[in-house]
């Protein structure tokens, strides 16, 4: 099948208000008639939920958080980015297209990342309007701040909890529609399948977390904003819950997934300190705007570090990209930071460490302006450390963040499955091959506020409402199957735990697919899932009864899911015989180790559809076509 | 470190929970004490007993799903952080370590150590937000907000809903988090218009509820992880009178 994106004809700045005019509109009194069914309630679900009820459209939400507010777009610090160019340094929406497209390594669709600078403006307007506490200037008008991969000013926050200012005021939008009850809203609940009728998505299977009861719900439309899968590394900086299962469940009923080797190892967060770790914490990359990254020249320098001058430290960053210094996009800061802990340079631990430094930060600009850029920050990195960073450096490391690939979607962001839309960083979208900080809250948003709300419009409208209802067989068929599951999991009654098993498959992961791939270490990873995947079936232990809360079966579907998609992820990555963003093959590099992408070859997106168990996924391309950039390698020098 | 754990165990909500007492073997005082908790969980399900059930996600103070009594502080004996940031540091070898959920008649317990904290969400439905539709908003710069009230405002919408307040209140009063939530919007310009009807839903919503009222103890505030002040209780209060007697 071709893989048709639908962008539209037309100039690049003129595509999407085109496009908004040719977008068939249903008509407010029909709208009632068309239900849609929403799964997550981050960023992107809850706006989007509460976008579509204000609409008309009767909306049903799903998360498997005990409530919407926790969702873990709460998660994220730093800020989000417009083009409002607000301190007047030259930002415009060509050029935060054009800062995305290349921070993307030019892996990403030209016309959706130009659309996404373009609404960016309305989000900032949006979140001021519903109350987001933003960050000021004493004037009483908004503040900028600066983050990597930008030379401008424009990245706009709420202290170092960005994230979860703008989940409170999506969540409180959703709550007001729930109370208008044009939302019905499901909490501990999680989606288990997706219900294909004719070839369009129709509904999903979902298992109440409380009470173990399976249920089907049908819609005329099935929004996945279920977030990224950067937990198939076990140790990610996500939240312990974050998991592939909705997405990965799509697939398997036909969408297309997309990119999913294009994953981004975070350069700023603090150090693994045993084998227990649950999870990694992130230090905002807004930290890089006033922090300087080094490590001492001297490998295996055992002195503390305030203990070492300044002749004696490697600030690599500073060296190797004057330019953008400490402000290098995250793939190469997070590569920096391995060449140089393998070069033996590194510090702490296992020496899987480089410092970040706020001594000459703290002298220029004194405490008290660093408590207040940074305070919260600095005392979760005490807490989490038992270290006083106001006294000494900070100690960090790269960990998985984020996942740019995802479900593909075309410029109306549905799915190859007809009826299925994917948002936010469910979908493989605007980020390319690396993302800019800043840009998953703008993406999230202007998925959820102002795109989807347009287009599926111009999908319901070709379509007959409350055509598939829960008494219908594929419906019935899915419950039996999703029950099916989760008594096979219980049946196992082996040895080992989920957790072990996802630590297993993490470690892989990390070892062979992390921040450096080869075809070698690959094929490693493709020889050694298969085994791991059969020893949990055989052998995995879950305690407990299906029919009430057990976080042990939870866990155990989730880790079911990574088993298999891992290997989707890998084969990604060995076909790609590129380096390019996030995904960096040894084999491809520059003289000076910077990625070597391949345009001749591997200017696409990779979509892989699934061809039933055992057999392996079919690759489809879709073609990168640049109109309005000039294919480059990325320069930060 | 060995470590023994006094933990409350409840099958659902119907039936009685009782302590059960284990020993953690293997205890680093680097771990988060939810990984302490993790690593019990492991033992017990490796000697066949079910694991404890406990809530959790983000493992780093946001999200505000972790809701752990702690040696009877909601939280833990650190301040200004959540049961997910306090580390086993801070705990000596062979400690007896207790802990239960939050204990309150509008938070029943769900099993162990979870509770169902959905009484917040339907405050929030009650009036926390204001009333404005995706495209309706105008330019952002187009009204100053002096920094003061910004930062005043930011300083109330820090709350997570976790609900430590109400577990840490003799009365379990809900008072901390909905005034920080009507104190967060008020400080704006953008939440004026809904300002009165806002403090009465809300209000209404949480006595409702079958929250406790608020008789000064400021053990909220205390155990707040996020440290809101009870400042706000008191503006909750002001807000609420003129409200009612000034519609």
């Amino acid at each position: 099948m071709t893989l048709d994106p639908k962008v539209p004809a037309g100039p690049l700045a003129e595509k999407w208000d085109q496009h908004r005019l040719a977008l068939k509109l249903v008509n407010p009194a029909n709208k009632r008639k068309y239900r849609v069914i929403v799964v997550g309630t981050g960023l992107a679900g809850a706006s989007a939920a509460a976008s579509l009820a204000e609409l008309g459209y009767p909306v049903e939400v799903f998360c498997f958080q005990d409530s919407p507010r926790r969702a873990h777009s709460i998660a994220a610090q730093g800020g989000i980015n417009a083009a409002k160019n607000y301190p007047n340094d030259g930002d415009s929406i060509d050029r935060l297209f054009y800062d995305t497209i290349k921070g993307g390594d030019f892996r990403s669709r030209e016309a959706s990342v130009y659309r996404l600078a373009q609404v960016s403006n309305a989000i900032i307007d949006q979140c001021v309007a519903q109350g987001v506490p933003f960050a000021r200037e004493y004037s009483g008008y908004l503040a900028n701040r600066s983050f990597g991969g930008a030379q401008v000013s424009r990245t706009f926050y709420a202290r170092g909890q960005t994230g979860q200012q703008l989940l409170l005021g999506a969540y409180q939008a959703l709550m007001r529609q729930v109370a208008l009850k044009q939302v019905t809203l499901h909490t501990r609940s999680e989606m288990l399948d997706l219900i294909v009728v004719d070839g369009e998505a129709k509904g999903i299977i979902v298992r109440n977390l409380l009470t173990g009861q399976m249920t089907a719900h049908t819609a005329d439309a099935v929004v996945l904003a279920t977030g990224g899968y950067s937990p198939v590394f076990y140790l990610s900086t996500n939240a312990k819950g974050c998991n592939v299962t909705a997405t990965y469940r799509a697939y398997k009923q036909g969408a297309f997934f997309a990119n999913p080797c294009y994953t981004q190892i975070h350069p700023t967060c603090i150090p693994v300190s045993g084998h227990y770790q649950s999870k990694l914490t992130l230090m905002s990359e807004s930290l890089r705007n006033d922090g300087r990254i080094w490590v001492p020249k001297q490998a295996g320098d055992a002195r503390a570090p305030q203990d070492i001058p300044e002749v004696e430290r490697d600030y690599y960053l500073e060296r190797k990209y004057p330019s953008y210094g400490n402000l290098a996009p995250r793939d190469i800061a997070s590569r920096s930071a391995k060449a140089i802990c393998d070069a033996g340079q590194g510090v702490g631990p296992g020496g899987q460490g480089v410092y970040l430094d706020f001594r000459d930060a703290l002298q220029r600009l004194g405490r008290p302006v660093i408590e207040e850029r940074y305070g919260n920050l600095f005392q979760m990195y005490a807490q989490i450390t038992g270290e006083d960073p106001y006294r000494s450096s900070m100690r960090i490391y790269p960990a998985a963040h984020y996942a740019m690939g995802g479900l593909w979607v075309d410029y109306n962001l549905m799915s190859t499955l007809p009826g299925l839309f994917v948002i936010g960083e469910a979908n493989f979208a605007d980020h390319g091959a690396n993302r800019l900080g800043a840009s998953a809250l703008m993406q999230g948003l202007a998925d959820g506020y102002f795109i989807l709300p347009y287009t599926i419009g111009d999908y319901l409208v070709r379509t007959k409402p409350g055509a598939v209802q829960t008494d219908h067989p594929k419906a019935r068929a899915g419950v039996d199957t999703a029950r099916a599951q989760v008594n096979r999991l219980l049946a196992v009654n082996g040895s080992r735990t989920p957790e072990s098993f996802h630590r297993e498959l993490g470690k892989i992961m990390w070892d062979h697919c992390g921040m450096a791939r080869s075809a070698e270490s690959l094929k490693a990873a493709l020889a050694q899932i298969p085994p791991l995947r059969e020893a949990f079936w055989r052998d995995v232990k879950v305690l407990g009864s299906g029919a009430q809360l057990n976080q042990s079966l939870e866990q155990a579907g989730r880790v079911a899911d990574f088993l298999e998609f891992a290997e989707l992820l890998v084969q990604d990555a060995l076909h790609r015989e590129e380096s390019c963003g996030g995904h960096f093959r040894v084999e491809h590099q520059t003289s000076e180790g910077e990625a070597q992408r391949d345009d001749e070859r591997f200017a696409y997106v990779a979509a892989w559809q699934h061809q039933g168990a055992g057999k392996p996924s079919v690759l489809h391309q879709e073609p990168l076509q640049f109109e309005a950039v000039h294919l480059a390698q990325r320069s930060y020098k | 470190m060995k470590l023994i754990v006094r933990v409350w165990r409840q099958q659902n909500a119907q039936e009685k929970g009782r302590f059960e007492t284990y020993e953690a073997q293997d205890i680093s005082s680097d771990m988060s004490f939810l990984e302490m908790l993790d690593v019990l969980n492991e033992q017990l399900i490796a000697q066949g007993h079910e694991p404890i059930a406990f809530d959790h996600d983000c493992r780093e103070g946001i999200c505000g799903m972790c809701s752990l009594v702690i040696n009877g502080r909601p939280h833990g004996p650190d301040k200004g952080v959540t049961a997910c940031q306090l580390h086993m540091r801070r705990f000596k070898d062979g400690d007896t370590i207790t802990i239960e959920p939050w204990r309150a008649r509008a938070f029943p317990v769900v099993k162990d150590l979870v509770v169902d904290r959905s009484a917040f969400d339907r405050i929030i439905e009650a009036g926390g937000y204001v009333s404005v539709k995706t495209g309706s908003a105008p330019e952002a710069n187009t009204v100053p907000v002096p920094k003061p009230a910004a930062e005043d405002a930011m300083d109330a919408a820090a709350c997570i809903g976790c609900g430590a307040c109400v577990a840490a209140c003799p009365n379990a009063s809900a008072m901390l988090f909905v005034a920080a939530k009507v104190a967060h919007l008020s400080d704006l310009p953008q939440g004026q218009v809904e300002h009165k009807a806002r403090v009465q839903d809300m209000v209404q919503a949480m006595d409702h509820e079958g929250f406790g009222n608020c008789t000064n103890h400021y053990e909220c505030m205390a155990a707040c992880p996020k440290q809101i002040h009870v400042k706000f209780i008191a503006r909750l209060n002001r807000d609420y009178l003129r409200a009612t007697t000034h519609p």
